[in-house]
């Protein structure tokens, strides 16, 4: 997983977790010693409710190849009722990036509990290699 | 931001950060960095000489901010603020980088991990300079306290605050108090009578003036806060007064339903259909089974039946016109002690529970071994009802799965053993087996038991059968093969009754509650608890906390320390009568708030309101008491008009701009 090849584009994740459940869940998978790439970068957040489609147009502006905001799973929000609200956004977010050009596709939006740490893992394996095939933020390479 | 002077301290956690990030090196980087103006790493920053650390080069180098790489800040944030505040510091001026569980534990790669860990120090220390001093606020809380559930968790926690002062309501959803507990006969390792210890404690439960029973009810809805929780209690119609009935029996003696399964003793029995549960029961008032009394059945079809209960009670008790009702309640903090429920025997149909009748779970026999059960003590064969001459307890039904229920019961193995020993007393002659994986004997006095246990002729074998089958004809009995790990052999072992010691597994009212309260489960279906170690009884939720099993499988011994730990709990949370909440919450700027309304109907608190002034103008409003922090109105406010605090959106911006910009 962490051995790759020299010189093959590694993909830099930004990822909103909720403290509740996503960052939990990670945190979870780090007492597991489970391993997985090292593209993500966590930004705490209390609540999925609290991401701004600015913080996602912020990141990808600044480079960031894809965004992953994780929260409560619908139902379980810590908040009552949070990510609902997370989810209206980033189904707005997602049309707006669609006409600014990027792929949507490079923003996620996963439910993580404080026990799915294996989903955690997945998830960002997963998002890696997607985003290896997506190649870079086309954005960078207009700096 | 120039004015910031940041000390950045980086934690070695022993070898676990260490091992594979070059603290070294990262110190190195740090130190390049802006605003960072001291740099110190420790073998263990939460121990004392660490905070020490902390605390001294705060005061020695004129730190204004701190950053802390170290574990993640849901084990010691709240750690570190006081060190803070002990270091002369806002506790609010810190940040804290998890180089642990999101680096060090998720990473072999050293070269790799100590580059990650640089991002995520530097992420830190923008958000770091950008932080603001907060204080912590002020609720006053109400000092009274609802506990969910009266089995021997509840029972505890109440005990212990009542006796401290605290009004406890208890809401049961049973006619009586006393939970599993009531239904067995003897405790292990010590082999005292359950009833003897419980009793006693359901009657001081009853008499205590601080503790009120809502027995027969159920938790409705909860709203509300730390502090300040609203619950309504739906209550159950007994049809019978509780304040004219004298428990006098002449109800259930004379009532002429008598076949109803009796629940208490798992079906070994029947009952009336009023009743009370069993003999001790608090509140010893009867209660109609509607769906099994002649009247309420008779008025399905129009017509007045029976009524006789009504009619032999001398003090005009008996009133069908009873219906549910609700109570509301305002306590300050929630005990949830809703216990567990035995794993479904017959979902593991090699052990033919359902199938056989002579297949009974270790809860049927405490019922048959006890002296107020369906046969006064005697073990039977349900099939015959005759003297078995072998029994056999089978450990681990429904436990210790690799694809069903992962977890240990923690109470088989002994229940296993107390059981067999007292068969063993009770009929010397009845030859007795016991079929387990490994004897988990972990508690205080329960390696003891075992021992003795295997002086007393006991046949212990190491392996679980596969299926169980019966014999047919005459001499009918059940028969099984097992490999004994002990002989290294197949043997086949034909015996009369068979005892299966199942798990525990998680109500069926957990999901409802984790709805109403806002909690949630670990994989096992139990409620999680806020921290295995450091906060074993809290919950995330602040201001509800768990009392045993329905946290997880316990036995009495461990149950009671957890339930006796909630008690303490709470009293640490209520005796001052005052709360202090994390200044994490949102705040409005009244120069741009536009008054437009968008961000009230998203707050899932109520906590903000739209005020209008005196010209005119609208403005939103955060209630502080009621704001928990989580943003989502900050989120929506078109106009930037709502700062979260210690996650406002520059300072989310900064952290988002150093996690993709070296």
């Amino acid at each position: 997983m962490e051995t790759e090849n020299e010189g093959e584009f590694e993909p830099r994740i930004v990822a909103f977790l909720c403290n509740w459940c996503s960052y939990a869940g990670s945190d979870v998978a780090g007492l597991q010693r489970m391993k997985y790439p090292p593209t993500v970068r966590i930004i705490r957040v209390m609540c999925s409710g609290r991401v701004e489609p600015s913080f996602i147009l912020e990141a990808l502006r600044d480079g960031a190849d894809g965004v992953l905001v994780g929260g409560c799973h619908i139902g379980d929000c810590h908040y009552i009722s949070g990510n609902k609200k997370c989810v209206a956004r980033i189904a707005l977010t997602k049309e707006l990036l669609k006409q600014l050009g990027i792929n949507p596709e490079r923003l996620r939006l996963e439910w993580i509990s404080s026990s799915e740490s294996g989903k955690f893992v997945k998830i960002v394996e997963d998002f890696t290699k997607d985003l290896k095939k997506m190649g870079q933020n086309p954005l960078k390479s207009l700096e | 931001m120039d004015k910031e002077r940041i000390g950045v301290f980086l934690c070695h956690c022993g070898t676990n950060i260490a091992h594979t990030v070059d603290i070294g090196k990262v110190k190195k980087y740090v130190e390049t960095l802006p605003g960072v103006v001291f740099v110190k790493d420790y073998s263990y920053m939460c121990s004392d000489p660490g905070q020490r650390l902390v605390k001294e080069s705060i005061k020695e180098n004129g730190l204004t901010k701190v950053v802390i790489a170290a574990c993640t800040p849901r084990l010691h944030e709240s750690t570190f603020r006081e060190t803070l505040r002990e270091g002369g510091l806002n506790p609010y001026n810190l940040e804290i980088a998890n180089i642990r569980e999101h680096c060090s534990w998720v990473h072999d790669n050293r070269e790799i991990a100590t580059e990650k860990a640089k991002d995520i120090i530097r992420m830190a220390i923008m958000k770091a300079a950008l932080l603001e001093p907060l204080e912590e606020r002020e609720i006053e809380a109400v000092k009274e306290v609802l506990i969910v559930g009266a089995g021997i968790a509840g029972i505890s926690t109440a005990l212990i605050l009542a006796n401290s002062g605290i009004k406890t309501y208890i809401v049961e959803k049973e006619p009586s108090i006393g939970g599993k507990m009531a239904q067995l006969d003897k405790t292990f390792p010590t082999l005292d009578c359950s009833a003897c210890i419980l009793t006693p404690l359901m009657v001081d439960v009853e008499r205590n003036p601080l503790i009120e029973i809502l027995s027969y009810s159920e938790v409705e809805s909860v709203e509300g806060y730390i502090g300040n929780f609203k619950v309504k209690v739906r209550r159950k119609p007994r049809y019978v007064r509780k304040d004219l009935c004298t428990s006098c029996g002449l109800c259930w003696e004379n009532c002429p339903s008598k076949n109803v399964p009796n629940e208490f003793d798992l079906g070994l029995s029947t009952r009336t259909a009023i009743y009370i549960p069993f003999l001790q029961a608090v509140p010893a008032i009867p209660v109609i089974d509607a769906e099994n009394c002649r009247y309420f059945q008779g008025l399905k079809e129009g017509k007045e039946r029976c009524k006789i209960c009504q009619k032999k009670c001398p003090v005009n008790a008996v009133d069908y016109t009873m219906e549910e009702s609700f109570i509301e309640l305002e306590v300050g903090a929630i005990v949830v002690a809703t216990g567990y429920e035995i794993f479904d025997a017959s979902q593991r149909p090699q052990y033919g529970y359902g199938k056989y009748k002579d297949v009974i779970i270790g809860l049927q026999f405490e019922r048959l071994i006890s002296a107020s059960g369906p046969t006064e003590g005697g073990i039977i064969r349900p099939s015959n009802g005759q003297i078995p001459k072998s029994v056999t307890f089978i450990n681990c039904v429904g436990s210790k799965e690799s694809d069903g229920n992962q977890w240990c019961c923690r109470y088989g193995c002994m229940a296993s053993l107390k059981q067999a020993l007292q068969v063993r007393e009770k009929y010397p002659e009845v030859e007795v087996n016991i079929c387990f994986t490994d004897m988990r004997a972990f508690g205080k006095g329960y390696e003891e038991l075992y021992r003795r246990c295997r002086k007393t002729g006991i046949n212990f074998i190491n392996g679980l059968p596969s299926e169980i089958y019966e014999t047919y004809g005459e001499g009918k009995h059940l028969y099984f093969t097992v490999f004994d790990g002990f002989l290294n052999e197949v043997i086949r072992i034909d015996t009369d009754l068979v005892v299966l010691q199942v798990n525990m597994v998680s109500p069926k009212e957990t999901g409802e509650l984790v709805k109403k309260l806002g909690l949630c489960t670990s994989g096992d279906g139990f409620f999680q608890e806020a921290h295995a170690k450091l906060r074993p009884i809290e919950t995330p939720t602040p201001g509800v906390f768990l009392a045993g099993t329905c946290q997880g499988p316990k036995d009495i011994v461990d149950t009671v320390c957890h339930a006796k730990g909630a008690g303490g709990d709470v009293l640490k949370l209520l005796q001052k009568g005052i709360i202090k909440i994390e200044p994490i919450s949102a705040e409005v700027n009244e120069e741009l708030c536009s008054g437009c309304g968008m961000c009230e109907p998203v707050c899932p608190y109520g906590a903000i309101v739209i005020e209008v002034k005196e010209d005119g103008k609208r403005l939103a409003k955060v209630i502080q008491a009621k704001c928990v922090g989580c943003g989502t109105c900050v989120a929506t406010c078109p106009s930037d008009a709502i700062i979260a605090h210690n996650f406002t959106t520059e300072q989310i911006i900064a952290q988002i701009r150093a996690a993709v910009s070296p």
